[in-house]
């Protein structure tokens, strides 16, 4: 209690705070509602605030049949693909970066400190930079339109590694004597003790990377040509054709409160271990 | 570094690198020197032959004034988006770190957007600014101003810093949230015992407090903006209209799709890894700066 | 300077816990008073209250006779060192002692004044342009105190500020505060859990427990005269022993194996087969060369040596028991008569704890 307990200084968090949030909610609500109304009155701006009664009827064609305009396929199946995509990604880069990072942390051998930096190095070459180079070597490898191209570059991951590693160098030596006197060896060691220890962490990693995979763009773009391929936020996009009118805008906002909708729930519902690994990851 | 308590062996150490090294080699190392090899080479106009012309692509671009042009819009995107979304993080931060009611749910109601995907950022704005049938451009219409971000290119540049700072907002609200954490209570008890008004307070403590955070969201911010938002211009204006909204990441997709000029795409990669290594580096001095409090 | 006095304060959280419970006290103008009490008794609370960093939920506070129930911190006049310190991390150590003079709008020159002065009373002149973490905990210490110093406040408030210290440097700083107040003459409040720090700093000692004084007097009235079976067992190391007893004259109580212990009359006067408890310190113990029919006896069962005194431990009466003995007495064996001299017999009621003392407010 610092300050005195003023009406004003009472009353100005609040009103700050609920001005951010309805900033914020408001262009999703937007969508919300364009998801309940027939195309016409949304064609024709004639929105309410209110939502209308289309509600079923869009999301029921939209996830089973897809939309007319430009791709036919149902947003079911992108939903599939972009949840096999975000899964793979995310438990690909625990499972690679937690054995890199343990070899690094707890063994020693030659060229241990260039293992590190090769590693290390990749955070300055986002796929942006090399995108049409990557895209040819995937393209030389036959992985175009399957699950392998879409996530395997995807999967290495400086930033996991150095997170694993950070928590790794906490972990007290105590814990790795004790566990040689009692006759562990390195493998024992990681099943046995670091494993266990780690869950935390992995639990908070596995939240950001699954964001990461889900909202992909740039990368499934290049790679995936087939519609059955697609994942959703590509599909939302390829839906919305800025110089048409037959851009069928509720199945569109239909589609984007399907693509938000559960990496926004992984946010809301594992709060704590989103912050964790948010904050952790960029240390 | 250095730890005492260590596994011995080789074979194992390198069998765990193995598939980390080997996804970083294929597809990190190998097509980062490609764009670098690619770079300095040309092809002719029917993609017939190609020839090794060492910085002709790197003086090309150099000579290209529509690239410089790319480079301002990038730098006005970027200041734009970190401006507006830092300082209205930090005005929310301080807000939600007051010992108000109901604190933890206002949290969780700003801190969701980071979730949504850049793409679907853009598609949500889009929606609401559509000059036929966004609500909101109706609005803008309805007060005399002609809006239309398909064909004006401010209109266009206006609608996709928007949606950026959308998105980026809860990320910044979020590390700045943490910063005020960490600064001790007592040191503001401290300052108020000391004569400081809540205003000053702020101003000559929290702030100087909180400078190396935003030293270091300034820098993950414009990473951010370099490379994050390519699915917000891409679904909101395609880089158009007239290439008003095209930043350098987009440039070099663009370039290279149409692939009549991959050589001149590379460049711009290797351009854009010049500025990313240099974007590290400078966060990692932060990152040293931010230790020392 | 000023006096301080607290009348009926109180303290309610939003939750309903009552953290302090309606305190009375007067610090005159120029006294060093130490709250001592266990952690959460809430003593910090209390500081607190009167730096007014925590608003005052009953009663009032007045500083130098002006009520500061509902004024700014920054307007009572009073100084604040913190168990953290609470430096400015970002400032020198001459701007953090000058922050609270500028803010007031102190004229330059004066500021400098007052800096270097308290700078040179603290020995810190040759730090003054250093930032707080290139200083040691001792260093930041005495910025700490430098800052509270240039403010010249009417009176000091101390929230634990040398429990962060190592044990050698706690002593040290110990030491320094004292001689610091002898010059100043500055009222001063000092909150700690450390009985050694309470008895060497104090001019007056307040004993908290639950949120309540439990006794308030000078260092020696606590150590001599404690009002309750807390205080008594809170000061004094080791604690003060406790033995169950029934008296059994106007003078004397029986514990539970027969044996006898003679009090002072004087002193208390219990109602004859009272039920009671037996305070006995164990640096006033007794040990008598030959058992007596009527001697209570400590069997002994571990002996710690401390260097300068030697500690017994084992039971009396079928409880626990400590004597301690300097360390060049002879060995008194496994089997020790003890005594004691009836102004060191202290009786407590079992009910209550309070003392059994004929006016035991003293």
């Amino acid at each position: 209690m610092v300050e005195r307990e003023t009406l004003l200084g009472r009353v100005v968090p609040h009103v700050v705070l609920l001005v951010g949030v309805c900033i914020v909610a408001f262009p999703v609500y937007l969508a919300l509602l364009a998801s309940t109304y027939d195309a016409a009155t949304v064609q024709n701006g004639q929105m309410s605030l209110l939502p209308g009664s289309q509600m079923l009827e869009n999301y029921e064609r939209i996830i089973f049949s897809g939309a007319r305009a430009t791709t036919r396929e149902p947003v079911g199946t992108m939903l599939l693909n972009s949840f096999l995509m975000a899964l793979i990604i995310a438990l690909g880069k625990i499972a690679i970066s937690l054995i890199s990072a343990y070899a690094i942390v707890f063994f020693r051998f030659p060229f241990r400190m260039a293992a590190f930096w090769l590693i290390f190095v990749t955070l300055m070459l986002p796929v942006e930079v090399r995108i049409y180079p990557t895209y040819k070597i995937v393209a030389d490898l036959g992985l175009l339109d399957t699950y392998t191209g879409l996530t395997l570059p995807l999967i290495a991951s400086a930033t996991a590694t150095l997170l694993f590693r950070q928590f790794f160098m906490t972990v007290p030596e105590e814990l790795v004597e004790a566990s040689k006197i009692d006759g562990a060896g390195p493998v024992r060691f990681f099943k046995d003790t670091l494993l266990p220890l780690s869950i935390t962490t992995m639990a908070a990693l596995f939240v950001i990377q699954f964001i990461y995979g889900w909202n992909q763009y740039l990368w499934p773009l290049l790679i995936t040509t087939r519609d059955n391929m697609q994942t959703i936020v590509i599909g939302i996009k390829k839906m919305i054709v800025t110089q048409d009118a037959l851009t069928e805008w509720q199945l569109a906002m239909a589609t984007a409160v399907l693509a938000l909708l559960p990496p926004v729930l992984v946010v809301v519902l594992m709060q704590k271990l989103f912050v964790k690994g948010l904050v952790e990851t960029e240390k | 570094m250095e730890r005492r308590a260590l596994f011995g062996g080789k074979v194992l150490p390198y069998s765990l690198l193995l598939p980390q090294f080997a996804i970083v080699v294929v597809f990190f190392y190998v097509p980062a020197v490609q764009a670098v090899w690619q770079s300095m080479l040309m092809q002719d106009a029917f993609g017939i032959s190609t020839e090794f012309v060492w910085f002709e692509n790197y003086t090309i671009l150099a000579a290209n004034p529509e690239y410089y042009r790319t480079m301002g819009t990038t730098a006005v995107f970027s200041v734009l988006v970190a401006f507006l979304s830092l300082s209205s993080g930090l005005l929310l931060a301080v807000m939600a770190d007051k010992q108000i009611k109901g604190a933890t749910i206002y949290k969780t109601m700003l801190i969701w957007p980071y979730a949504v995907a850049p793409a679907v950022a853009g598609v949500l704005w889009l929606f609401m600014f559509q000059p036929s049938l966004g609500m909101l451009a109706k609005a803008l219409r309805s007060w005399g101003i002609d809006w239309n971000p398909l064909l004006n290119g401010n209109h266009a540049m206006i609608l996709v810093v928007l949606a950026a700072t959308w998105k980026q907002i809860s990320y910044n609200f979020l590390f700045f949230l943490a910063g005020l954490a960490a600064i001790p209570k007592s040191v503001i008890e401290a300052a108020a015992i000391d004569g400081a008004r809540p205003m000053r307070r702020f101003w000559t403590i929290v702030f100087p407090l909180l400078s190396p955070t935003a030293f270091f969201l300034l820098t993950v911010n414009i990473v951010y903006v370099f490379f994050d938002t390519f699915g917000i211009i891409d679904s909101v204006t395609s880089g158009g209209p007239a290439g008003n909204t095209t930043t350098m990441v987009y440039k070099v997709y663009a370039d290279g799709k149409l692939g009549s000029d991959l050589g001149g795409s590379a460049a711009q990669s290797v351009v854009l890894m010049a500025i990313v290594i240099a974007l590290t580096a400078v966060q990692f001095k932060f990152v040293e700066r931010r230790v020392q409090y | 300077m000023a006096s301080v006095v607290l009348e009926s304060v109180r303290k309610v959280y939003a939750g309903g816990v009552e953290a302090v419970k309606g305190i009375s006290l007067t610090i005159p103008d120029g006294n060093f008073t130490v709250l001592l009490g266990p952690s959460g008794c809430g003593k910090s609370t209390l500081l607190r209250m009167i730096a007014g960093l925590e608003e005052i939920s009953g009663g009032t506070v007045s500083i130098g006779g002006r009520t500061v129930n509902d004024v700014e911190p920054s307007e009572r006049d009073i100084a604040m060192v913190f168990q953290n310190y609470a430096l400015y991390p970002h400032m020198s150590v001459y701007d953090n002692m000058a922050y609270g003079l500028r803010n007031r709008g102190t004229p330059k020159d004066e500021i400098a004044r007052r800096v270097a002065d308290a700078a040179r009373l603290l020995a810190i002149e040759p730090y003054l342009k250093r930032k707080p973490r290139a200083l040691s905990g001792g260093q930041r210490q005495r910025v700490a105190m430098g800052r509270a110093i240039v403010r010249e406040p009417a009176a000091f408030l101390f929230d634990e500020p040398l429990s962060n210290l190592d044990a050698k440097l706690r002593v040290q700083m110990r030491l320094e505060i004292r001689k610091l107040h002898n010059r100043l003459k500055a009222t001063s409040i000092f909150v700690t859990h450390d009985q050694v720090e309470a008895m060497t700093l104090a001019d007056q000692v307040v004993v908290m427990n639950g949120g309540r004084i439990e006794q308030v007097g000078t260092p020696l009235d606590i150590y001599r005269a404690p009002s309750s079976k807390f205080v008594a067992t809170f000061i004094g190391s080791p604690a003060m022993n406790l033995v169950s007893g029934t008296v059994v004259s106007s003078d004397e109580v029986a514990l539970a194996d027969g044996s006898r212990l003679r009090f002072d009359a004087a002193i208390y006067a219990p109602g004859k087969g009272a039920k009671v408890e037996v305070g006995l310190r164990p640096e006033e113990a007794k040990v008598e060369s030959a058992p007596g029919p009527q001697l209570p006896k400590l069997l002994c069962d571990v002996t710690e040596e401390l260097g300068a005194t030697r500690l017994l431990h084992g039971t009396l009466a079928g409880e626990a028991f400590v004597l301690a003995l300097p360390s060049d007495a002879a060995d008194p064996g496994r089997t020790i008569p003890v005594s004691a001299s009836p102004a060191n017999v202290h009786l407590f009621d079992v009910e209550s704890g309070r003392s059994l003392r004929r006016s035991a407010d003293v």
